[in-house]
């Protein structure tokens, strides 16, 4: 009965055939003004940020008030959504500005934060009332009844644990009458988020204040102790003990994420390059337009899955949406894998008279190279470059220096914004 | 100036009586369906005759409910409660708000003790779950002594906070151990192993020993040292802490009930003349190291080291 519930609320039939019109929101990550541009073109419907403050990475480039400004400017042009994360666990001395800092978000537009901590959803609800509060993932929220708690205290939106499955989500979704925001892809925790100091203890950096240095990544030696003696668990030559986890990529599980009525499909990774960012929201973009506009008919195209490998560091996994992890989605002996492509530019110009693509590099590339061109409205293709020119049109033997400004020939129409990647060989 | 309550997490019933005897003050146990990282695993019934030991003898039992729960454990929360009511238990530990939502319905009348572990930063949060039920706060492991009294001067519920023993630094869902052993093709050890709580992680670069183990809840991991500040309390006694706090997880029983005698010590010496506690702060000290496992330093967590971020 339920399951008929949530797909009449997610779908309807136009003449004759199943459409979604309940298509849920592409969340992606942006580090710096660059990359939320790049996000919005390439169309996330939402963009999440760091401030200066009380957010959660501290390496991360974050955004004064005046980038947030010019953030929302440029989202609003597209219709898309940003929000603000606020998500650290304060200590006494993180309290001092709070107010004039959510006041100032308030002002930027944006449409909501991101919290954990009760003393920064309280204050805002107080000094901000008009932006939306969504809870952290922070709060490891991981059972029904925690989602109507935070229902019933006026959140707008919660962000699930990572830990939860899809059965699990589909009870909450049952249940409770709220937004639910789902991680779909990128970097996972192997604790509970929120539930782990190791940074604390190994480093002396705050991990819940956005100093987290990635103990969990280390390489560790098991041992146990027997009669007060220390016996190692490995043997020579085996892999150390390891926590490092494979990547989240849900993909594949876009129809289930659908059906399921999930709000907001969330990709992770404000430290990722426009590259990275620019590479999964358009497949993930392409994949749920696909599905949402035929679900019938919907199958996963062998291409959508090579697209994401292109900018992958680490080996993906679907779970825990698909299943308790095992064995299999941890990494032991090897902690990333070489990218197989390099960025090596961004279009910024093309004439369509002369074939002539201005380009800035973004990584070395010479005449002779394979290229490959990909954008939100272009279908993917190869090509050899040719004589490549500087600015005042001298002939280069490379295309050397980041962000020079370079121009070649390419008989294919590009468009400002689309990128330029070289397979790794 | 009021004498801190000394809580502790027995591991047994007897062990409860010797830490009676050793002048205990308060009990935490439970279960590990329902609690988290508990010294001992207490059914029901073991509850049951705890609080009638422990009320004769005029001390307090508190039960945990204290875990991250998913939707299979929440029908369970319910009937857990209604059960720990009629026994008559002097707390429930939480750190899940779905703990809130099943007292409001059932209107227990229990109060409840807000425990979330390293989450507990603040003393907006204490204040916050006092408003929704608690009368307690147990403190992050992660704070600083000033941290902790600027809280205490503004909270409004009663403040605890760990004295003694392991702190635990990582909750993981996944069965880690299990994992490695499986990796490594042993299906035979994570059947050996399962239960065993006599394992530990070596970080070579920093000479550090973890403790690991698995249990319902995942796969915790501890401090490399021993939190001990029995002879750095002036300053909490000072500031009127609640609830001195000393961990059992990991430790024997013996090792527990001395540690227990020395705190008590070290508080009715205090509360006697502030000079005779500090006269005997060297004896208290060499007591507990005495008997402290040669695998587990000592050290004052971070009452007196500063992170950054």
């Amino acid at each position: 009965m339920a399951t008929i519930e949530i797909n009449n609320r997610i779908s309807e039939i136009i003449d004759g055939k199943r459409v979604i019109t309940k298509k849920p929101e592409l969340l992606a990550p942006a580090g710096n003004l660059e990359k939320l541009k790049i996000a919005v073109h390439y169309g996330a419907d939402a963009v999440f940020i760091g401030g200066q403050e009380f957010g959660l990475r501290s390496n991360a480039g974050n955004f004064s008030i005046d980038e947030m400004r010019e953030g929302v400017e440029f989202a609003n042009k597209y219709g898309a959504k940003i929000y603000v994360t606020t998500n650290i666990f304060a200590h006494n001395d993180n309290m001092d500005g709070l107010e004039d800092y959510l006041m100032a978000i308030e002002g930027t537009g944006v449409t909501g934060i991101i919290v954990a901590d009760p003393l920064i959803i309280e204050t805002c609800r107080e000094v901000a009332p008009k932006l939306e509060i969504h809870l952290s993932t922070q709060q490891s929220l991981s059972n029904w009844k925690a989602v109507q708690y935070w229902k019933d205290e006026g959140l707008n939106r919660v962000v699930l644990a990572r830990e939860t499955g899809a059965e699990e989500i589909k009870l909450m979704k049952e249940n409770v009458d709220i937004e639910i925001e789902s991680f779909v892809h990128g970097a996972m925790c192997i604790a509970y988020s929120g539930r782990c100091v190791l940074s604390n203890h190994m480093t002396a950096r705050d991990s819940n204040r956005g100093g987290c240095c990635q103990s969990c990544r280390w390489d560790y030696d098991l041992y146990a102790v027997e009669d007060g003696e220390e016996k190692p668990l490995f043997e020579q030559g085996d892999e150390a003990f390891a926590m490092s986890p494979k990547d989240l990529n849900l993909i594949e599980s876009i129809p289930k994420i659908i059906e399921l009525g999930i709000d907001s499909m969330k990709v992770e990774g404000r430290m990722k390059s426009i590259h990275y960012i620019a590479t999964v929201v358009t497949v993930y973009r392409k994949v749920m337009d696909a599905y949402c506009a035929d679900p019938e008919n919907f199958v996963v195209k062998k291409e959508w899955i090579e697209e994401l490998a292109k900018c992958a560091n680490r080996e993906t996994d679907s779970s825990f949406f698909e299943g308790e992890p095992g064995f299999e989605q941890q990494m032991f002996g090897t902690h990333s894998k070489q990218t197989t492509y390099d960025f090596c530019g961004m279009v910024l110009d093309y004439d369509e008279e002369t074939q002539m693509i201005t380009l800035q590099q973004r990584n070395y590339f010479k005449p002779g190279d394979e290229v490959e061109f990909f954008g939100p409205n272009i279908e993917n293709f190869r090509v050899v470059v040719e004589e490549i020119f500087d600015e005042k049109g001298n002939s280069l033997d490379a295309a050397r220096h980041p962000l020079e400004i370079v121009r070649f020939k390419c008989p294919h129409k590009v468009n400002s914004y689309d990128m330029m990647r070289k397979e790794m060989r | 100036m009021n004498k801190p309550e000394l809580l502790v997490t027995p591991k047994s019933v007897s062990h409860v009586e010797a830490l009676l005897e050793a002048g205990a003050d308060a009990f935490l146990i439970g279960e590990e369906k329902f609690g988290l990282r508990l010294a001992g695993e207490f059914t029901l019934e073991d509850v049951k005759t705890i609080t009638t030991l422990v009320h004769a003898a005029g001390k307090k039992v508190y039960v945990a409910m204290n875990a991250i729960f998913h939707n299979d454990r929440v029908p369970l929360l319910a009937p857990y409660m209604k059960a720990i009511d009629e026994i008559g238990v002097d707390a429930i530990y939480f750190g899940d708000p779905a703990v809130v939502m099943t007292k409001r319905e059932l209107d227990s009348k229990t109060p409840l003790h807000w425990d979330a572990e390293t989450i507990a930063t603040n003393w907006f949060q204490a204040n916050y779950w006092g408003k929704r039920g608690a009368t307690r706060a147990y403190l992050a492991r992660e704070l600083g002594v000033e941290e902790i009294i600027e809280i205490k001067e503004n909270a409004d519920v009663e403040i605890e906070v760990q004295v003694h023993g392991m702190t635990c630094m990582f909750q993981s869902k996944r069965p880690l151990l299990g994992n490695y052993f499986l990796y490594q093709g042993k299906a035979m050890e994570v059947e050996n192993r399962k239960e065993a709580r006599n394992m530990f992680l070596y970080d070579k670069e920093r000479g550090n020993k973890y403790p690991i183990y698995e249990d319902y809840n995942g796969t915790h991991i501890y401090s490399p040292a021993d939190m001990c500040i029995i002879d750095e309390l002036e300053e909490l006694f000072e500031a009127n802490i609640d609830v001195f706090r000393i961990e059992g997880v990991l430790h024997e029983e013996a090792y527990i009930v001395t540690v227990v005698e020395q705190y008590r010590k070290a508080i009715d010496a205090y509360f006697e003349n502030e000079d005779t506690y500090i006269d005997m702060k060297e004896e208290l000290v060499e007591a507990i190291e005495a008997i402290q496992p040669a695998l587990r330093p000592m050290d004052t967590g971070f009452f007196f080291k500063e992170t950054v971020y």
